[in-house]
């Protein structure tokens, strides 16, 4: 199921350049999953070693921080929009 | 200027050049201004004496000049408070007053270097996400330096924050959602637009502008550090950099020591930072802000973590109050010492008073309260205010409302 990932300026090299990438799958963490498969090095720098979600990376499924849903676990709608952003703006 | 070297990662340490960059692209931790060190020495309490009397007097500590013609910013006064303290059951008890700014918030501090920083970077155009008083500073220095702003805040701000920035003829948008998806939405636009979002993209300078309130109190203090300070906490950035401000005072050499102890304020109705310390986590979670703070309602704190670590290292403490008690301590600000904070300052002074009912804050402690904005911001917070009586124009319907007046 095609979602629509929104990346960050810091990480758009890793995927040509472009601001937004397609990628398939039913949950956050598939579609993070499918993204570092079609664009090697997404998941190092988004999870840690022990592989959770850095804790300066937010995550917002249909414009909702997936803390308040079910993390990566948030199942996501089809034609759905995944923005990462930076959680460091602000204040 | 010549020292500022290099932005580095506060996670990671990677440092990357002096751009208008925040987050680290390595880890996305936030990057921070890196000085060179021995410049910081040569800064002496003379010197700064002999300087102007707004947070200038400390450019040798911070990473850009002036930009000339603007507006005299900081150098607020700190102001002794034996009423407050005789009420609340403290000793030496100062207000530092950063209501005193042109735009009577502590914001004006934190936009001035920023914008004197992008106007460095030669940006064009000055933007920000804000809960309000942000709003106010950005669009009135934007103005003064004859440069158009943007300026993007929750729908549902006080009226009187959206007034006082659209008057300096800033763009206002207004945004249905809380200040988290504000901040979001301006995270995008930055990545999109060659603007100074003066808290996103120049927000490393931007911060250091808050150490300045540091510099101030301790030289205030003839050159002493207090105690104890209690600061009120929004994204954390402000109790983070008071902080560092202390410590970088002694490492320039211009105080002894500075084992302050910090102490955080939030309202309960948006206490991520204070949930964590209470329940003793390392994880700070999102939260859902309801509460007439609004000017401390950020329910994902940037700069959370960082304030948690300064408050737990140094043995302060995180104190969370209802919006009844915000009121209360606006009030109590207002009848004892004559200053008229916002609700950010009732958060703060109701934090310290249940800080000081629970031997957090002690009587024989300096302590040093944080007021960072002027209440009449927020004046409806407070409520709409009666006469005490009301009278026909004679002497005798004086007396008869106020018959003990007259001892008095």
């Amino acid at each position: 199921m095609p979602v629509t990932v929104r990346i960050p300026t810091q990480l758009r090299s890793l995927a040509g350049g472009a601001a937004e990438v397609s990628v398939d799958g039913g949950t956050v963490g598939e579609a993070l999953h499918n993204l570092e498969a079609a664009h090697p090095g997404f998941g190092e720098r988004l999870f840690d070693t022990g592989g959770t979600l850095r804790r300066f990376v937010n995550v917002f499924v249909a414009e909702e921080d997936i803390r308040f849903l079910d993390g990566v676990a948030t199942p996501i709608a089809e034609g759905a929009v995944v923005s990462i952003v930076p959680a460091v703006a602000g204040g | 200027m010549a020292h500022v070297q290099s932005l580095r990662c506060r996670e990671c340490g990677r440092t990357y050049d002096v751009s208008p960059r925040y987050a680290c692209e390595w880890c996305f931790g936030p990057l921070e201004v890196a000085y060179d060190p021995d410049a910081a020495r040569r800064v002496t309490r003379e010197s700064i004496a002999a300087g102007p009397p707004t947070i200038w007097r400390y450019a040798g500590l911070l990473p850009v000049d002036e930009v000339p013609g603007s507006a005299p910013v900081g150098w607020t006064p700190l102001v002794r408070a034996d009423r407050l303290a005789a009420e609340l059951g403290l000793g030496e008890l100062w207000v530092k007053d950063d209501t005193r700014n042109p735009t009577n918030s502590f914001k004006d501090r934190v936009v001035a270097v920023a914008l004197a920083q992008a106007i460095e970077f030669g940006l064009k155009t000055v933007a920000c996400a804000s809960t309000g008083n942000l709003a106010n500073a950005v669009a009135a220095a934007a103005a003064r330096a004859g440069l158009p702003s943007y300026v993007f805040i929750p729908a549902n701000l006080e009226p009187a924050k959206i007034a006082t920035t659209a008057v300096y003829g800033a763009n206002v948008v207004a945004v249905d959602g809380s200040y988290d998806d504000v901040n979001r939405l301006c995270t995008e636009l930055a990545a999109e637009h060659p603007w100074a979002f003066v808290n996103i993209n120049v927000r490393p300078f931007y911060a250091e502008g808050s150490r300045t309130l540091a510099f101030e109190t301790a030289e205030q203090l003839g050159w002493q550090a207090p105690d104890h300070v209690v600061v009120p906490i929004a994204s954390g950035s402000l109790l983070t950099k008071i902080h560092r401000g202390f410590t970088d005072l002694v490492d320039a050499g211009l105080l002894d020591e500075a084992p302050v102890r910090i102490s955080g304020a939030q309202a309960a109705g948006c206490s991520p930072v204070a949930t964590a310390f209470s329940e003793s986590s390392d994880t700070i979670r999102p939260q859902k802000p309801d509460t007439i703070a609004k000017s401390l309602a950020i329910g994902n704190p940037a700069d959370g973590y960082y304030a948690l670590d300064v408050v737990r290292s140094t043995g302060g403490a995180v104190g969370s109050v209802t919006d009844d008690e915000v009121r209360a301590g606006i009030r109590l600000l207002a009848r004892t010492e004559g200053i008229f904070g916002e609700t950010a300052a009732g958060v703060t002074v109701a934090t310290l008073r249940r800080l000081a009912e629970e031997g957090v804050v002690r009587s024989d402690e300096r302590v040093v309260v944080y007021v960072t904005g002027h209440g009449l911001k927020t004046l409806d917070a407070v409520g709409p205010a009666a006469p005490t009586a009301t009278i026909p124009p004679t002497v005798d319907a004086f007396r008869a409302a106020f018959p003990g007046a007259a001892e008095i």
